[in-house]
């Protein structure tokens, strides 16, 4: 029994990447595998992300730059082979170039603008992003523009029988990289490296004391983070076998910065969280409303401000509870439902609300909200939606005390177990 | 370079410079005080644009101009109040990223409200002449009052800074809120106001400017890098290092902008020419006008990295 209870995480693990293989067999339609192709570049880009924003403390605009380069420098290499300039260079070692580039880029950058910290550093690299974004656009025989750049991935030798035709090649080759780096990315928290960053995060002076250089780990740290950073941009280009100006831009890296942040930074485990959540709502959502950026900007502010761990974070909130007293949980289920429901009111009536208000900008005057078609000219639905928001702030602020005056008292319980 | 071109960079600069002006020297108190580099600064500003384009459509530009900064500056005051405030205490990162989204949701609504396309904000008929001529360019009436209008402005900021008691308060605030808060002050108001001020400027800054280069959605995103260009350049809380610094970037980028010289000219003065097919002529002739977007990140960058404290700070970023 002991042993299972020891190994209860690897078997889960096992078990994750078994289904993760088998994925493509459960899901066939071409428009899960896509998504799922998307889900496993933006998990490298955002663990990596996290490696400087929530393990080094380093806020960075500009974590596009390396994404985007070296997704523009695998699709030089990806017409390379398509123009029988080196038809021998297998696609399978394509991020391996884009983590070299991402390195590189990461060591060079990173030299100058790890010399500060915290609003500085954030500044340096906004600058440098829309330096290079600027660049993306003037120097256009390596960028070409606006348009991008595009290449055929069903090209050059087919090593392994592999054509990457097919998409779930492709997700098989993505799937490969995402376990690949996420692992090594997980080891690197582990050695003294990854503490050294979190050292530097929390207390600087104290690690300077120790008498580690903070500057060089902050410096190694950058790169690291840039180089696999690299590699996701590497495997995206190779997906969507174009690459375009966007994807080096601020909303890029914005992006990698809303999926880190609302999936929680504290935790390994929340950029990976966030990215798949957030990816799924973007496809989902995109389809379904012109305000899902909107809709982001609000989750992210509203994270910040309620939840600044993120998903995360609210769910290993409740790992002290499982520990050491589980039946607690009890206690906690009927508040938990009825914030859920608060919840859901305020967000059916305030997304309703908002796409009403969209509607009036378009000519159509009947719109579908949650599979419901109603009509903006009706003045009792504005008042109706309008009423439901209300209900929903209040229902929210007043389950929020109870759900908060609950907790406490789950929380005291465990601490008295602990005195007791 | 003759004495025409460089009336016309000097003019042009000034003009820009000011505007640049007018739209950072408000976040340039606002990061000096309370250490937030508001990133929806920008949004602000473009909010500002589309107030006056909206109060303009039912009544005049001239009431425009008087109450779509005050409704910016409230907006912004209560950003600050029921936003900013909460925040505080996860340090300024959160902080940053709070204003980040921030940005993000004010385009949103901007899009949702009045659209993607840019809408017609017309110059006031009553300015709308041509004024005065410089090198051949006819200046509109509407571009000298601008330009007087944020020449008093930064007359008034810098009187009320350093003549009178409210400016003392808030230049004690900016050092050591602490001890104004000791001496009765109460401080969280005094950062409430200053920050509504200061987006009650970069409102007016819009109002002034929307109509020049026009109101469109993407003007915060367009300008919101460059606004930080000037509050780092010019140094933290200071109004005179926010003007100089604007004049600067603005006669940079005007200069750079109006230099059609590439390095193929160097060459040939040098005595040798860069085939026109060769890779190499792709580097080659890109001229100066064509690198001026990238002007003022560079210098954001050599700023932060070799004197954080800007030209007139007192301490670093």
């Amino acid at each position: 029994m002991y042993s299972l209870k020891k190994n209860y995480k690897l078997i889960l693990y096992f078990f994750l990447i078994f289904t993760l293989l088998f994925l493509p067999f459960l899901f066939t339609s071409s428009f899960a595998l896509t998504l799922f192709c998307k889900m496993g570049v933006l998990i490298i880009f955002s663990v990596a992300y996290n490696m400087l924003l929530g393990q080094t403390g380093l806020l960075s605009f500009g974590h596009a730059i390396y994404f985007g380069l070296a997704g523009y420098a695998s699709i030089h290499f990806l017409s390379g082979i398509n123009n029988n300039y080196f038809p021998s260079l297998p696609i399978f070692i394509l991020p391996f170039i884009g983590a070299f580039i991402g390195l590189a880029l990461g060591f060079v950058i990173g030299y100058l603008s790890t010399k500060r910290v915290g609003t500085a550093f954030a500044m340096i690299s906004l600058g440098f992003c829309e330096l290079v974004t600027a660049l993306t656009l003037i120097f256009v025989v390596f960028f070409n523009g606006e348009d991008g750049i595009q290449a055929d991935r069903v090209t050059g030798n087919n090593y392994f029988g592999l054509t990457y035709g097919p998409q779930n090649e492709v997700y098989y080759l993505i799937l490969f990289w995402c376990i690949f780096s996420v692992l090594i990315m997980y080891l690197l928290t582990r050695t003294p490296f990854g503490r050294m960053c979190n050292a530097v995060r929390d207390n600087q002076q104290r690690a300077e004391f120790v008498g580690y250089d903070v500057r060089k780990i902050r410096w190694m740290a950058f790169s690291l983070s840039a180089m696999f950073a690299g590699a996701a941009g590497s495997l995206h280009a190779i997906n969507y076998e174009h690459i375009g100006f966007e994807s080096v831009s601020l909303a890029q890296s914005g992006m990698v910065l809303f999926m880190a942040y609302i999936g929680g930074v504290g935790n390994f485990l929340g950029p990976i969280l966030g990215a798949i959540s957030l990816t799924y709502l973007d496809t989902m959502l995109s389809d379904m409303t012109e305000a899902w950026v909107l809709y982001f900007g609000i989750i992210f502010v509203i994270v910040i401000a309620y939840a600044p761990q993120g998903l995360a974070g609210l769910i290993l909130m409740h790992d002290p509870i499982i520990r050491n007293k589980p039946s607690l949980l009890k206690k906690l289920a009927i508040p938990y439902v009825f914030f859920g429901i608060s919840i859901l009111l305020l967000v059916v009536g305030f997304t309703s609300l908002i796409e009403l208000i969209h509607s009036l900008k378009s000519n159509h005057s009947v719109l579908k909200v949650y599979w419901i078609e109603i009509s903006n000219q009706n003045f009792l639905i504005w008042i109706m939606f309008i009423l439901l928001t209300i209900l929903g702030i209040l229902a929210c602020k007043r389950s929020y005390t109870q759900t908060k005056t609950v907790w406490d008292e789950v929380i005291e319980d465990i601490k008295l177990g602990f005195i007791k | 370079m003759s004495i025409e071109v460089l009336l016309f960079i000097i003019f042009n600069g000034l003009l820009y410079g000011m505007f640049l002006f007018m739209l950072s020297s408000g976040l340039t108190l606002i990061f000096g005080m309370m250490g937030i580099l508001n990133f929806a600064h920008a949004s602000f500003f473009m909010i500002g644009a589309y107030l006056g384009y909206q109060i303009s459509l039912y009544s005049n530009f001239w009431i425009a101009i008087f109450f779509a900064p005050i409704i910016v500056g409230y907006m912004g005051a209560m950003v600050e109040k029921y936003g900013l405030r909460n925040i505080h205490k996860y340090g300024h990162i959160a902080e940053l990223l709070f204003t980040f989204g921030l940005f993000y949701i004010i385009e949103e609504l901007v899009q949702m409200i009045w659209g993607k396309t840019p809408v017609s904000y017309k110059v006031p008929e009553l300015l709308n002449f041509p004024l005065i001529q410089i090198s051949g360019m006819d200046y509109p009436a509407y571009s000298i009052f601008r330009l007087v209008l944020s020449i008093l402005i930064f007359l008034a900021i810098y009187r009320v800074l350093s003549k009178t008691k409210t400016g003392l308060i808030i230049k004690a605030s900016l050092t050591n809120p602490e001890i104004v808060a000791a001496l009765g002050h109460n401080v969280p108001r005094v950062f409430s106001n200053v920050f509504g001020f200061g987006c009650g400027l970069a409102g007016l800054a819009g109002v002034m400017a929307g109509n020049v280069i026009g109101t469109e959605p993407s003007m915060a995103l367009l300008l919101g890098p460059i606004v930080f260009v000037v509050v780092v350049t010019g140094g933290l809380g200071s109004i005179k290092g926010a003007l100089v610094a604007s004049l600067i970037i603005g006669m940079m980028q005007t200069a750079a902008v109006s230099l059609e010289l590439n390095l193929n000219n160097a060459f040939q003065y040098l005595g040798f020419n860069v085939d026109v097919n060769s890779i190499l002529n792709h580097f080659t002739s890109i001229t100066i006008s064509q690198l001026s977007p990238i002007v003022p990140y560079l210098l954001l960058i050599i700023i932060l990295i070799a004197r954080p404290r800007g030209l007139f700070g007192k301490r670093d970023v």
